[in-house]
């Protein structure tokens, strides 16, 4: 049985405006020792999903559904205490704002040892010298002079650092780093990287890293679920994810990425549009109105998350089948435009239907936009 | 740090000098009444007049007035005498200040008292009927005046008018803590209780707000995320961050209670700073006015460096 096991989840919020979808029915697992990455523009759910699983969507309004297994324990049903017994202790999480996620007022040592002392019976003294352990275990030089330091005296590869080494002081099974390198510089974003993936492999946890960025898990990460308004919609491995990948919206997530080797004029090509109201989504499949490859059908059905023909640990969820998709992934990467592309798929449909699918896609005010670049 | 509260101390001086002279200016160009004829009785001749006004050193252009206060301030920290019965200022204020003071710090203690339990709750009971029933009261009491409020709470509570409960003294009975601090007590409690209404309702209504935006900081996600109980990650996480700002408004609210609360004074008769002034301003005693309000200036210039001071030690960000 994997540690982490969700099965079906879904979070909903009622607000003023309606009911927010902010997670709609999404399955994953995780084993020990195991890194899933979840890849996501803003508003995809993908952090509204993890903090459910540290119980901290709880909310008044929110309605959550489905099943959260960890260690064979159902959280769902858990009662706060319980589920504050776990918080800090088996499951960790590490955040995007390192500064903000630190408290201002006291000292970086003190709050490692808050968070030690809070499920460890030990003294002050020995949270004190575990905290200055996994200062140094983090990279941070002199952890015994830093430990008496302020989150605002440290550079921001180095709170993330600290955030790192608290989460880790209690040596969890599952951290859970939400765009943990998203609010720093790019060198430093390796080093965290790579800081994490050295820990994991030490302390044998099992890891979920939250970003809307493939590059940051295409190293670290053993498999990837893509999440779009709410849902996965495509989950494989990672050599599958970037080598065979089969959803338009991870084409488009892919395409987005500048590549080193690539000539130097040539453009990244974002996704147009931008993401759908948690609150009313498309009819059909949800993508369908930033989908270059649309057909009138997917305005009606909702694709499943189904598990290809040939690999059964490849699931997409696209109403276009497995060849059409292999063909056009092929030609987009021998450089064919997407509108082309949509064109072409267009001529398998009666020419009137055709139209007007087109018109209502390109009609939409949010489909028009192609300078809003995810966040 | 210590040559900032050098710097800061030697600015205090010089706004207590341009202060000083825009109340004697004032009180030239603008006198409520001639200080010598108010002086000199029922039927004042001319000549006693005259007299009046050469014996308090009006008869010199306002200037030279100005010049003679100052160098007695200066070099012999004498504030003169004041101009209706020729007492010493310095010793006027300090019989005056211990009213105000008592009736300046008791207050404070039971507006925080109120203030902040009530401030604490609203915002964690967010949107609860306890919520919107304490923040309805402090509108209400934000918006009643401090001296209606004292007038009907003595009309209500004292013990020769009390239609509800006589269980206050009444006006007028303050004795100073040193002679007797249950009688002090007894003849501050209402005016404490009063005088506390506004500040109470605007600390609650500001500790709710600003405990309510701290909450949903990231830090405090983090506290949870540790697996803090609720009530350390209110009061260790939260609290400890929303309470900053209050600590500076209440370092200059009773910085400027301290410098004569005018209205509570005067209603409940108590022999304050602020009850000193309004009567000295309708006599027209100029060296009575100058020195409460050099009093004043000055409780508020210190309760401003102190609460900078004091900001250095609970923001570890601030540094000077």
């Amino acid at each position: 049985m994997a540690l982490l096991e969700i099965d079906n989840l879904r979070v909903h919020f009622d607000t003023d405006d309606g009911v927010v979808k902010a997670v709609d029915g999404i399955s994953y697992s995780v084993d020990r020792g195991q890194t899933l990455g979840i890849v996501g523009e803003s508003g995809s759910g993908k952090s509204v999903s993890s903090l459910t699983v540290m119980g901290l969507s709880r909310a008044r309004n929110a309605r959550i559904s489905g099943s959260i297994k960890f260690d064979g324990k159902e959280l769902l049903t858990a009662s706060d205490d319980e589920l504050r017994t776990i918080r800090g202790d088996d499951i960790a999480m590490i955040f995007q704002d390192p500064l903000s996620s630190l408290h201002p007022f006291y000292k970086v040592g003190t709050q490692i040892v808050e968070a030690i002392r809070t499920h460890r019976d030990v003294s002050k003294q020995q949270a004190y010298d575990r905290a200055v352990e996994m200062l140094g275990l983090v990279g941070i030089p002199e952890p015994r002079k830093r430990a008496e330091s302020y989150p605002h005296e440290f550079s921001g590869g180095m709170r993330q650092r600290a955030m790192i080494a608290m989460a880790l002081a209690n040596d969890p099974k599952l951290l859970i780093a939400d765009e943990p390198t998203t609010a720093l510089d790019v060198t430093v974003q390796a080093q965290i990287l790579e800081l994490i993936e050295r820990l994991q492999s030490e302390f044998d946890t099992a890891v979920v890293v939250i970003t809307h960025d493939l590059g940051v898990v295409a190293e670290m990460a053993d498999e990837i679920a893509v999440m779009y308004a709410g849902r996965i919609v495509e989950q494989a491995d990672t050599d599958t994810i970037f080598a065979g990948p089969e959803h338009p919206y991870t084409w488009g997530l892919l395409s987005s990425i500048p590549k080193l080797d690539a000539p130097r004029d040539e453009e990244l090509v974002p996704i147009a549009g931008r993401p759908p109201s948690l609150i009313n989504l498309p009819g059909g499949c949800s993508f369908h109105p930033r989908c270059p490859y649309v057909k009138p059908a997917h305005m009606k059905v909702d694709p499943a998350l189904e598990p290809l023909p040939d690999n059964a640990r490849h699931k997409v969820a696209c109403l276009l089948d497995s060849q059409t998709r292999r063909r056009l992934w092929r030609e987009l990467r021998e450089g064919t435009a997407p509108v082309e592309a949509r064109a072409d798929v267009m001529k398998d449909t009666p020419p009137e239907e055709a139209i007007e699918a087109l018109a209502e896609t390109e009609g939409r005010p949010a489909g028009t936009s192609v300078e809003e670049q995810p966040s | 740090m210590v040559t900032y509260i050098i710097r800061r101390l030697l600015w205090a001086v010089l706004l207590l000098f341009v202060v000083s002279f825009i109340t004697f200016v004032m009180f030239i160009v603008l006198p409520s009444a001639d200080p010598a004829v108010l002086r000199a009785g029922r039927q004042p001749t001319p000549e006693l007049i005259a007299a009046i006004r050469e014996n308090l050193g009006l008869d010199k252009p306002w200037y030279v007035q100005y010049g003679i206060y100052m160098r007695d301030l200066v070099f012999h920290f004498d504030f003169g005498h004041s101009y209706q019965n020729n007492v010493e200022v310095k010793d006027t204020l300090f019989d005056r200040l211990p009213a105000t003071i008592s009736l300046a710090v008791g207050a404070a203690v039971v507006w925080l008292l109120i203030g902040i339990p009530i401030g604490i709750i609203s915002a964690i009971k967010r949107g609860t009927i306890m919520d919107r029933a304490a923040m309805g009261f402090a509108l209400l009491a934000i918006s009643a005046p401090v001296y209606w409020v004292g007038l009907v709470s003595i009309y209500l509570f004292s013990k020769d008018l009390g239609k509800v409960a006589p269980i206050f003294q009444g006006s007028g009975q303050y004795t100073p803590f040193t002679e007797d601090p249950i009688a002090w007590a007894s003849a501050l409690i209402l005016p404490w209780l009063v005088l506390a209404t506004a500040f109470a309702a605007i600390y609650a209504r500001f500790l709710r707000a600003n405990l309510l935006d701290v909450m949903g900081e990231d830090y405090i996600r983090t506290a949870r995320a540790k697996g803090l109980g609720e009530r350390r990650v209110v009061f260790r996480h939260g609290l400890r961050s929303a309470i900053t700002p209050i600590v500076t408004i209440f370092g200059l609210d009773l910085g400027i209670l301290i410098g004569g609360a005018i209205l509570t004074e005067t209603v409940f008769n108590i022999p304050g700073i602020g009850r000193l002034a309004f009567d000295a301003i309708q006599k027209s005693d100029l060296p009575i006015v100058q020195g409460t309000v050099l009093i004043a200036a000055t409780a508020v210039i210190l309760a401003n460096l102190i609460v900078d001071i004091l900001y250095a030690f609970l923001d570890p960000r601030v540094r000077y």
